[in-house]
């Protein structure tokens, strides 16, 4: 009731009491609730420390500076390993994602009873584990290395491709594969000739930046033993030596600016 | 050549699309569809070719034996190919280039690997050639069907349908989406393509003025029903009122 009737006139106010109330209420819930939060968070803070940070940043700073210029030409094996963990473990994430995504799609799947949820399944549970999980157990099934690094990242991938993949598909105009199922086409070249057009944007733009994605994500994955920087960052901070430490991020600051260029490159020519 | 019994089609909603459509289309004749959004026009076609499924009623193609709504799916598929179809939103791979659109009406004759590859036969390619000089559109096969305008889209739709090379056409509503003189230029050249191949023609149209001047028979379809079913000329006001409803007819039918 928005509208108010007055003596004489009539006025309009967005809201009425009760709704103006519940809106009072849920703010002070809300400014309550924070005040709480950040007491106790506070109390379990030793502010001596966060009040020295900074120091401690300038120090820590001190000692990266300057690099130690001459340890980059053994990291560019490491970061030739990560490039490569990154492409390899995109190209099969994708390469697995796209039964996957026919599979999921409300327009393409063969049975929604039964095979759409279990291929959903397998997307929904590739999206909800980390690539640093995926290493970490793929490290004690296939041992340390850049195999269990690229597993992890196709692991990953496949549900990030499938799901943006299926979403995709259910997008596409039905009507133009009306027209090629009316000229007689089979299943398979309604699939080739009115599906993969349309969803062929797509696919490239979600591949590549997925690539670009996982290049940041197998500087980490190295972190638990699976290959490329990440190892020898491990043990460069475990050593302490924060001038080796500084060309290490500074190598992956390189890295991920090529990705970068690259990915703008791909995206202008394709699409 | 074409024969409707008894057609229906009920949605799962309940709707009554069509309350048993018979109907007969000789060889060689174009008939113009005409009624009210809503009538049926659109799901009447599509039962022809089973893009909907009739829910009861039998479609006979070419000879009295063949039932369209009996057979099976890879018959189903064989028939397809004798039967073209024109969309409203021409309804081209936006994708794919002017000459993959055309030659995606052979994609029933082809097999699967090689249309993946796009090595279609020598005659086909050439019967491509002669229908884009036919539309005029030669100069743009390589161009993607998205960048082309109405107009161009649909004559590439006509050239898609056409080199199927069908016995029949299923047209809905060719000229919705078109301006009025790329309308009428569309609406020709179906007609004169029609009548050069001796091709019979279901033509969708809810424009009664485009319907009266181009086919030579008129059916109006009201709620699922035929209503009218005769010549162009034989539309007066009584009937337009009967199909579309009351409003004022008299221009319509002079002209």
């Amino acid at each position: 009731m928005p509208i108010i009737k007055q003596k004489d006139y009539k006025t309009w106010k967005k809201f009425d009491r009760k709704r103006d109330l519940l809106n009072w209420l849920c703010w002070f819930l809300g400014t309550l609730i924070f005040s709480l939060c950040f007491g106790l968070i506070s109390s379990n803070t030793i502010w001596f420390y966060v009040f020295d940070s900074h120091n401690e940043a300038l120090d820590l700073l001190g000692r990266m500076i300057p690099p130690e210029t001459n340890y980059f030409y053994t990291l560019i094996k490491p970061i030739w390993d990560t490039l490569n963990i990154a492409t390899i473990g995109t190209t099969i994430g994708t390469l697995i994602a796209i039964p996957l995504a026919f599979l999921s799609a409300n327009n393409t799947t063969p049975s929604k009873k039964f095979i759409r949820p279990l291929a959903l399944f397998c997307i929904v549970s590739s999206r909800s584990i980390n690539s640093v999980i995926w290493a970490l157990l793929l490290v004690a099934v296939v041992g340390p290395g850049v195999l269990a690094g690229i597993i992890a990242i196709g692991l990953r991938s496949i549900g990030f491709c499938g799901k943006l993949l299926y979403e995709a598909i259910e997008e596409i105009d039905e009507n133009q594969i009306e027209a090629i199922e009316a000229t007689g086409a089979n299943k398979a070249q309604i699939m080739t000739f009115g599906i993969v057009p349309q969803i062929l944007p797509a696919f490239t733009s979600i591949s590549i930046y997925r690539w670009d994605i996982n290049i940041r994500e197998a500087t980490v994955v190295g972190l638990v033993g699976a290959g490329g920087i990440g190892i020898e960052l491990d043990a460069q901070i475990g050593d302490l030596a924060w001038a080796k430490v500084s060309v290490i991020l500074l190598t992956i600051v390189v890295a991920v600016v090529f990705s970068e260029w690259i990915t703008a490159k791909i995206r202008k020519a394709i699409i | 050549m074409l024969k409707t019994i008894n057609l229906k089609k009920v949605y799962p909603n309940g709707e009554e699309a069509l309350k048993g459509i018979n109907l007969e289309i000789p060889n060689g004749q174009v008939v113009a569809l005409i009624g009210p959004s809503g009538a049926g026009k659109s799901t009447f076609i599509r039962t022809i070719n089973r893009l909907v499924e009739p829910t009861s009623g039998k479609v006979y193609f070419a000879n009295e034996k063949n039932d369209i709504t009996s057979l099976n799916k890879s018959k189903l598929r064989k028939i397809r190919r004798q039967i073209g179809m024109i969309f409203q939103e021409f309804a081209l791979v936006e994708r794919l280039s002017v000459m993959e659109n055309v030659l995606s009406g052979r994609l029933g004759y082809v097999g699967f690997w090689n249309s993946f590859f796009r090595k279609f036969p020598q005659k086909d390619i050439e019967e491509a050639f002669r229908l884009l000089q036919r539309i005029g559109l030669e100069h743009m096969l390589d161009k993607r069907a998205d960048e082309l305008s109405g107009g161009q889209r649909q004559r590439v739709g006509i050239a898609r349908a056409l080199i199927q090379n069908p016995m029949l056409l299923l047209v809905d509503e060719p000229t919705a989406s078109l301006d009025p003189k790329n309308s009428r230029q569309i609406m020709r050249l179906i007609c004169e393509l029609c009548k050069e191949r001796n091709l019979a023609a279901i033509i969708n149209i809810h424009d009664v003025f485009l319907a009266q001047n181009f086919a030579e028979r008129i059916i109006g379809l009201k709620a699922g029903e035929i209503v009218y079913d005769g010549k162009a000329s034989g539309l007066s006001e009584a009937i337009l009122t009967n199909i579309y409803g009351e409003e004022d007819w008299s221009k319509t039918v002079a002209n």
